[in-house]
């Protein structure tokens, strides 16, 4: 036990330390801003990893706990005037309360039914910060978002931002691998396997189920939460079944088996439409060519595939986890 | 570690891209554009882009501006906020752009509103909102219409029709419910009654839920507030409802095709719009006749496709620019400074009149009522 | 407007409405018969019937008659095409990376649609003239009693392939039991390659049959393709009688939502009344016991 909890307290460290080398060399606000999003993105999809790969369920409704954090905390700081240091619990209580409640019936759905009733679930939400116009502006957003101010730092630029998110990102590695690492971890692997068999040795499938859901939907609302006091302008278009989906592919083009095919996939479909400025009009389908290419050469995900070594730096033969 | 160290590849590729930046060859002044080239406002902002492009190659054809070339920087917003941050922040901190243009849509405007206030760089949006110069913005200047003159418009032309009992449609977008909002802000002062307050979602395919219900009311006339496709629908749906009150559209109906779209039941729609549209009809002593006719004519013969009038926000809003770079040259506090006392300037929208307190500089007689006849708009009452 | 004559109008609105939908739901039933992989490009199957048959009626010039079967045969063949490239090369890959396949394959048909035709929105003639037809106070087009005739017409067609030709039942006998239907002799591989061009042809007649009403432009399939997906679930997946049904049902509760309680909820209300039947019945309203079992994730 306590070696998991080093290792995976090292390894976050090294995502942590990578990163923050990464901003260093970078040094341009664009970029930085974009890795600031990867950042908010990996959060949401090491959750969505935990479910998919490891509870084997599926949720095509990511983008409203998303979305749940982001306004719950824009409405209260813009709308209220609460401080931050309040907000951000009570964004975090609400999504997951929400995905408490909506979580027990329709988890007993399976494979697509789960699928629809989730992207319904989605789609709901989104008419919702449509129509709430007097909370929500409605569709053409509100802004004024307050930024974060953390032991008497204002997080006013994308360096400070970026420190910020990419230490949750730390955080929410850790607390992940630990997770997967632990009993709750290996019964989740088994409900994956064989749900049957799971509930016949005694694990409490339908809890676990639930509280991996929960769990997911946190990680989405602290990313929502972030993105908030970040771009401090809110419009229904960024909580919509498209990026659900897209979420969904990031998972699934990482390697749905590991969650650090999460953050792979989540890295390659984040930066990938950024590259794909040099195109112009072209890049989206440059964009479909490279996911479909992907997905038909790697179908089980770019995980664990054999990057030319000559790319790679030297690492120690035998090193693997 | 395997894992970690393809990251860090990954990463690594990325930065390493991102310090091949072009250095600069020689001296210009590059100014950036920012529209929803692709997605669902695509069809606002080719056009924008396009005619900014067309601009850029005018002013080089010409020697530039005072001897310097200008060089424009165009990314796709894709109609997207996030994306939209993004490229302002490539715009402004990788090609160092000296001012903005765009966005095409009031989110990805007012997303971008904090970054180019922040990096003192001023932002000349495409996009319809009045809350993206009210309140105004030391940094930000607009030149589309504002959405109250165009409800201003319709309610005065209802007014003068002996309208007082409407029924209102809006699609579930930005710019439908900022119309939506417009047209009850200002039904009271009008004296307007709205007795149906009826929405949809942009991508529905039919109305005649909504239009059923209108039609059980006491309506005089319907107004709706949306862009292609669902302006069309409505139109269809209401011909075949058999409603024969009048329809006022808004002045997102600005291109002929979409009474093509619409086909004989755009026949009769009224709406407001930049006398773009109708430039045929418009006198020649007008003030605006002769910018009219230049870009329709450049735009139609370059592209092959009819002008409209969101293409003209992007006219009005580069050449306000190429005008204060005039003035100020590679100065970004001069070019908000020029552009902030851009006078009496003649743009396809109207005749602008910017100041401290005004930073969109029209008034609503930049509007005009179109009417559809014929399946060509002609001005209202001629 | 008479009351009366209201609530007919939601009807005929949303049976409209509904028979879209249904339409792409049987093209979602197809392919997941015969795969159990939902394909999300189902939508943009629809989009590039009604585009291509804009391009042949309207730049080409041919009649209609002959610009909407033609349509319809090359976007058979466009899924044909589809599923030999991206779907057939995958022997074993799981359902998962097959429907992440399709959303791909879904951006880069949305992508070559903006190519090819722009951003605009297009519309056909009406196959038989705008002239709305009348009775008790309400309205229905001409083109509407087309969309209802053609989806009854494919609902029979689909029934005697299934039930009376050699190649339908052995579709079917796929989709009961892929292993099975191998022992005795079925081409798997060939049957759901003929389930990717069928279920892309039902679009394609259904992006031409609807262009006319509800006009057609590059982006017009993801909500179409998310309605009938939530009628292909809804209906119990794989369920043609219940896809068609469910289509129907799903129109008319937005129908009715928009005319009798707030449109813009009107989504809102299908879906949650959607959601609550799948809570209530895990496998659609048309859902029978057994079937179930068989067809997993």
């Amino acid at each position: 036990m306590k070696k998991y909890l080093t290792t995976s307290f090292s390894k976050s460290a090294y995502v942590f330390t990578g990163a923050v080398i990464l901003m260093a060399i970078v040094r341009n606000p664009y970029h930085v801003g974009i890795l600031v999003f990867l950042g908010m993105n990996i959060i949401i999809t090491i959750g969505l990893s935990l479910l998919m790969g490891y509870a084997g369920q599926i949720s095509l409704g990511q983008a409203a706990f998303f979305g749940i954090g982001a306004y719950t905390t824009g409405i209260l700081t813009t709308k209220l005037g609460l401080p931050v240091a309040v907000s951000f619990p009570l964004s975090i209580l609400l999504t997951i309360s929400v995905a408490f409640v909506i979580g027990i019936p329709t988890l007993r759905l399976r494979g697509h039914y789960l699928a629809m009733a989730t992207l319904g679930l989605g789609e709901i939400v989104h008419i919702v910060f449509n129509e709430l116009i007097p909370l929500t502006g409605g569709p053409s957003g509100f802004g004024n978002i307050p930024l974060i101010r953390i032991f008497g730092i204002e997080l006013d630029n994308d360096y400070k931002y970026f420190i910020f998110v990419w230490a949750i990102v730390a955080i929410v590695l850790f607390l992940s691998l630990n997770i997967i690492n632990s009993r709750v971890g290996r019964a989740l692997k088994a409900i994956h396997k064989e749900e049957q068999t799971a509930s016949t040795l005694g694990v409490n499938t339908s809890r676990l189920k639930l509280s991996v859901f929960v769990l997911s939907s946190g990680f989405a609302a602290l990313a929502g939460f972030l993105y908030a006091h970040y771009v401090t302008f809110l419009s229904p278009g960024t909580f919509s079944l498209g990026f659900s989906i897209l979420l969904v592919t990031m998972v699934a083009v990482g390697g749905m088996e590991n969650i650090w095919g999460a953050l792979i996939g989540t890295t390659v479909l984040t930066l990938l439409p950024e590259y794909l400025r040099f195109f112009k009009d072209f890049d989206i389908l440059i964009y479909g060519i490279i996911l479909i290419s992907i997905m038909i050469l790697r179908p089980e995900g770019l995980y664990g595939i054999k990057i030319p070594g000559f790319l790679l730096p030297r690492s120690k033969k035998g090193d693997n986890e | 570690m395997k894992r970690v160290m393809a990251i860090l590849t990954i990463l690594i590729a990325f930065s390493a891209a991102s310090c091949l930046e072009a250095k600069d060859k020689k001296q210009s002044y590059k100014i950036g554009g920012v529209f929803a080239i692709t997605g669902p406002a695509s069809f606002l902002g080719e056009p924008e882009r396009n005619t900014m492009l067309m601009i850029v190659d005018m002013v080089n054809a010409q020697g530039g501006i005072n001897g310097v070339p200008l060089e424009a920087f165009i990314e796709d917003s894709v109609g997207d906020e996030t994306k939209a941050v993004n490229a302002v922040k490539k715009l402004i901190n990788s090609d160092k752009v000296l001012a903005i243009i765009g966005t095409t849509r009031s989110g990805t405007t007012m997303a971008v509103i904090p970054i180019v206030e922040k990096a003192e760089t001023p932002l000349i949006s495409c996009a319809a909102a009045e809350t993206i110069v009210n309140p105004v913005r030391k940094w930000v200047f607009k030149t589309p219409q504002l959405d109250r003159h165009a409800a201003d418009r319709i309610y005065g032309t209802m007014r003068d029709r002996g309208i007082s009992r409407v029924a209102v449609m809006s699609a579930t977008t930005g710019f439908g419910s900022a119309g939506r909002e417009q047209l009850q802000n200002l039904a009271q002062t009008y004296g307007m009654k709205i007795v149906a307050d009826e929405t949809y979602g942009p991508k529905d395919t039919d109305m005649t839920a909504q239009l059923t219900k209108i039609k059980g009311t006491n309506a005089q006339a319907v107004v709706n507030w949306s862009i292609v496709p669902a302006q069309a629908i409505v139109a269809k749906n209401m011909r075949q409802l058999g409603m024969t009150i009048p329809l006022y559209q808004s002045h997102g109906f600005g291109n002929i095709k979409y009474v093509e779209a619409a086909g004989s039941a755009a026949e009769g729609i009224i709406f407001p719009a930049g006398r773009l549209l109708a430039v045929d009809t418009v006198p020649d002593s007008n003030p605006q006749k002769k910018v009219l006719v230049e870009y329709k004519t450049l735009y139609e013969s370059k592209f092959d496709d009819p002008v409209s009038t969101f293409g003209g926000h992007a006219w009005d809003a580069t050449w306000i620019l190429v005008e204060a770079l005039k003035k100020a040259g590679a100065d970004k506090e001069g070019i908000r400074k020029s552009i902030e006392n851009t006078k009496g300037f003649v743009g396809t929208g109207g005749v602008f009149n910017f100041s401290k307190t005004d930073h969109c500089g029209l008034g609503p007689e930049a509007f005009e009522m179109l009417v559809v006849n014929n399946g060509k708009f002609v001005v209202l009452g001629q | 407007m008479s009351f009366a004559s209201q609530l007919l109008q939601y009807t005929l609105s949303g049976i409209t409405i509904g028979s879209i939908y249904a339409l792409v739901a049987i093209g979602f039933n197809i392919i997941y018969n015969s795969t159990g992989i939902i394909n999300l490009a189902q939508g943009d199957f629809v989009m590039l019937g009604g585009m291509i048959a804009v391009f042949f009626h309207n730049t080409l010039h041919f009649p209609l008659v002959a610009s909407g079967p033609i349509a319809a045969l090359i976007v058979a063949l466009i899924g044909i095409l589809f599923e030999r490239f991206a779907i057939h090369p995958l022997k074993n890959a799981s359902v998962i990376t097959l429907v992440i396949i399709t959303i791909a394959a879904s951006i880069l048909f949305k992508g070559g649609a903006m190519f090819l035709w722009g951003k605009d929105a297009y519309s056909l003639p009406s196959f038989s003239g705008d002239e709305p037809i009348r009775f008790l106070g309400a309205t229905i087009l001409p083109q509407t009693i087309w969309i209802i005739c053609v989806l009854l017409f494919i609902v029979a067609a689909l029934v005697c392939f299934f039930r009376y030709t050699m190649v339908g039942r052995a579709m079917k006998a796929c989709s009961y039991n892929k292993r099975a239907a191998n022992i005795v002799g079925i081409n798997v591989n060939n049957m759901v390659m003929l389930s990717f061009g069928l279920s892309a042809l039902i679009g394609g007649i259904a992006g031409v049959i609807i262009t006319p009403i509800s006009l057609i432009e590059y982006e017009k399939g993801s909500l179409l393709g998310l309605k009938g997906f939530g009628a292909a679930v809804f209906g119990g997946l794989g369920n043609m009688g219940g896809a068609v049904a469910a289509g129907i049902l799903i129109g008319l509760l937005e129908s009715y939502s928009a005319g009798l309680l707030s449109s813009g909820y009107k989504d809102a209300v299908a879906l949650i009344i959607l959601l609550l039947v799948l809570f209530f019945r895990p496998g659609g309203i048309f859902a029978r016991k057994e079937v179930q079992k068989l067809k997993h994730y």
